[in-house]
């Protein structure tokens, strides 16, 4: 049958979200033969009406609705509504994402083996290992058309990419390129070539960087087997008695509530919203939440340890010149604990806009220490620090107790603390990055604190033994067959590597094992 | 002709010499003057029309827009805009009226004598300011600017930001790769 499926059609997969996990989810099914039905809270804009201007594409893109925070980490203080920067719109925060695509090493999997035991850290194995995905991010990287892999070249290196060379050359830094990028260094799979906008942020104009907006939904939709329907915001999903998921129930454009039924259910709203979702379609059958049995749902939140370095020059820069994060150093992303914490970190380049600028150099900051900086911004070099941050059961997810949105759905509470290795990657970091801006004649550095958290992660986690997670290795729920996770909250510890591409690796893994046990008529 | 008045603060004003008062600018000698329902830069030709909130007040939260972020090289007029907003809406929320107004007295009333504006040198200013930095007053001023000052894309090519770039295809052949003195 083709799209629009009818709502009482339960022999369709529905899917969650449309954004990495979700969107390519959906294309892989869809190729398979396989209908589907996305269902995406936020609305459907092309890439022609991605706007060049930060607060103005904040406001067509970012997810808004209110959140609230709790912890000792800064953003509850500055930004006490906004924990995350992510997206509400089809193709979720691929059309914001800056296309940095890289494999997590092999330790990355084992952490528990290889870091042991660390006080007030939750930390596990993953149930697959390196190789078992290294297939999946072979294909996923020619999905995304990632350079420097598949014989595609390298972007060409912009102004604030030779100001992280020159002083990675100072420093004695070995790895360190114009990164792997799912950003086309020239045409490639009917998007174009990048045209160093500097706005990919902002959603790419050209089309020249990977989203599932336009690269995954188009060519499922293309199928017959794909159906998005956008401005439909899940709120619950139902079980029967068996405990098998029958459907989910969303509010549409009107805000009327209906529900889509489902052989089989796929939740990838990121790790805020999925957890949110499977917390409120608690039932007398599963009184904690769905899947919820380990009493892992929401917990183990993770936003990767990040800071911003920036640094000023007596001669000018204009880093927002050209492609935002094609520069990469990579040398600290290894496990050395040494340096005096576990797991490591890469260096990527990384400008903000004026606007952004001044919103986040220092969030409350003011008077002539702040000013002065900004006054040099044609003069700044700047660059991010992401790197494997500690999973820890008191970072969680929970339903807020009182306030509600518009659709009467608790809203999330998002608690985050800092564990004490997180801090010392944090300063090792912000020291590595000051000396290498240093090393090439930077006058003033500044140790910029984390945004509002861009990679979400952790909060469904994977895990071997049903009793410590609530997927297995295939995103599957332990506890309900035909309900699988598929996105950033799957991932069992962060890795040092900006998640996505595992994001996209996993989906089409797991696209393969549902088809496979749909033939079966396992599920 | 604008005639030149001692500089007073609001809290202290008589209403007949509000009208037409001098704002004297903390040393530097720009003047921004009160006339009417408007505050005034006669050097620089530009004007701003008040409704809600006094045109005494918005002078001093120009004052305090700039000491918050002062950028030097930044004509007041944008200032000015910046701090617009907090007339508008003052219009429509009596608790934001009460709130500016309120805000604005006490930090003349902390001044001393010739009240905020009076005081000449931003050190003196800002340390009045240091003492109020918690307020929910100076939050929602210093919060407003944060978006309302820098993001006005007349003040980007002051430092150096160049805004939107597709239109203009982008920095390919406009020098993404420019740098020469590394
Ligand atoms: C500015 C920025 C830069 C980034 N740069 C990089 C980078 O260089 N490299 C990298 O690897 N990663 C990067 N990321 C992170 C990357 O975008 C995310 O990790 C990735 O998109 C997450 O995929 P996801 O499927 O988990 O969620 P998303 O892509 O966020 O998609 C989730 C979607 O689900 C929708 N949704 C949520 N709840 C519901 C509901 N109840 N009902 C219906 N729909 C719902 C949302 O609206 C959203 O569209 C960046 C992110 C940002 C914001
Ligand atoms: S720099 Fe390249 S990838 Fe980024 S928005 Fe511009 S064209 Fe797109």
């Amino acid at each position: 049958m083709a799209p629009p499926f009818d709502l009482n059609n339960d022999g369709v997969v529905v899917i969650i979200g449309s954004g990495a996990g979700g969107g390519t989810l959906g294309n892989e099914l869809a190729q398979k033969g396989i209908d589907v039905v996305m269902l995406e809270a936020g609305a459907r804009h092309e890439y022609e009406d991605f706007i060049n201007d930060e607060w103005d594409s904040f406001a067509q893109l970012a997810w808004t609705d209110k959140r609230t925070t709790s912890g000792d980490w800064r953003v509850a203080k500055d930004f006490p509504n906004l924990p995350a920067w992510i997206v509400k719109a089809v193709g979720g925060s691929t059309t914001h994402w800056a296309g940095a695509s890289l494999r997590f090493q092999e330790h990355e999997f084992k952490t528990l083996s290889t870091y042991g035991k660390l006080d007030g850290a939750n930390l596990l194995d993953w149930p697959i290992t390196l190789a078992e995905l290294e297939p999946y991010y072979a294909k996923a990287e020619d999905k995304l058309g990632v350079t420097l892999t598949n014989n595609i070249p390298g972007l060409p290196g912009n102004n604030n990419f030779k100001v992280m060379k020159a002083g990675a050359d100072k420093l004695g830094y070995k790895e360190c390129h114009t990164g792997r990028m799912a950003i086309n260094s020239e045409p490639r799979d009917d998007r174009n070539a990048c045209q160093q906008t500097g706005f990919c942020f902002q959603g790419c104009k050209w089309g020249a960087k990977w989203s599932t907006l336009y690269s995954e939904i188009p060519k499922g939709e293309a199928t017959g087997h794909l159906e998005v329907r956008p401005n439909a915001m899940a709120i619950k999903i139902n079980h029967d008695a068996s405990g098998k998921v029958t459907g989910v129930v969303y509010a549409d454009k009107d805000g009327r509530l209906r529900e889509q039924k489902a052989r089989i259910v796929a939740v990838a709203g990121n790790s805020i919203e999925s957890p949110r979702l499977l917390l409120n379609s608690a039932s007398s059958q599963f009184p904690d939440g769905l899947a919820n049995s380990s009493g892992q749902v929401g917990k183990n939140y993770m936003r990767h340890t990040t800071g911003s370095v920036y640094g000023i020059f007596d001669k000018p820069v204009h880093m927002y010149r050209g492609t935002t994060m094609a520069g990469i150093i990579r040398d600290e992303a290894r496990n050395d604990p040494s340096r005096g914490f576990v797991g490591g970190y890469e260096l990527e380049t990384l400008s903000l806009g004026l606007p952004f600028m001044a919103a986040f150099l220092n969030p409350g900051g003011w008077g002539r220490s702040f000013t002065t900086g900004l006054d040099h911004y044609d003069h700044m070099a700047g660059m991010w620090i992401v790197g494997e941050d500690m999973p820890r059961q008191e970072n969680r997810i929970t339903l807020h107790a009182d306030i509600k949105d518009a659709h009467g759905m608790p809203v999330a509470d998002v608690h985050f603390d800092d564990h004490a290795n997180d801090t010392a990657m944090r300063n090792h970091a912000y020291k590595q990055g000051s000396a290498l801006y240093e090393a090439v004649g930077a006058t003033r550095t500044f140790p910029t604190p984390p945004y509002p958290s861009t990679h979400n992660l952790g909060t469904n986690r994977m895990s071997e033994k049903a009793a410590d997670g609530v997927v297995n290795k295939h995103g599957q729920a332990h506890d309900i067959k035909n309900l699988f996770v598929s996105d950033g909250s799957q991932f069992t510890t962060g890795g040092a590597e900006n998640p996505t591409l595992t994001i996209v690796s996993l989906a089409i893994r797991q696209a393969e094992y549902i088809a496979g046990q749909m033939s079966a008529k396992s599920i | 002709m604008v005639t030149i008045y001692e500089s007073k603060p609001v809290h202290e004003t008589k209403p007949a010499l509000s009208r037409r008062e001098l704002l004297k600018r903390g040393g530097v000698g720009a003047l921004l003057v009160i006339s009417g329902s408007a505050v005034i830069s006669p050097e620089h030709a530009w004007g701003l029309e008040t409704s809600a909130l006094k045109p005494e007040t918005m002078a001093t939260l120009i004052q305090m827009a700039r000491d918050i972020y002062p950028h030097d090289q930044v004509p007041d007029k944008y200032y000015a805009i910046a701090v617009k907003a907090h007339d508008e809406q003052a219009g429509k929320d009596p608790a934001h009226k009460d709130l500016i107004e309120k805000g604005i007295a006490d930090l003349d009333l902390k001044s001393g004598k010739g009240g905020y504006t009076g005081l000449g040198w931003e050190e003196q200013r800002v340390a009045v300011l240091r003492d109020i930095q918690d307020t929910p007053f100076f939050q929602a001023v210093r919060g407003g600017l944060v978006v309302g000052l820098y993001n006005q894309k007349e003040v980007w090519p002051i430092f150096g930001y160049e805004g939107e770039s597709y239109s203009k295809g982008g920095y390919m052949a406009r020098g993404f790769d420019d740098i020469e003195w590394l």
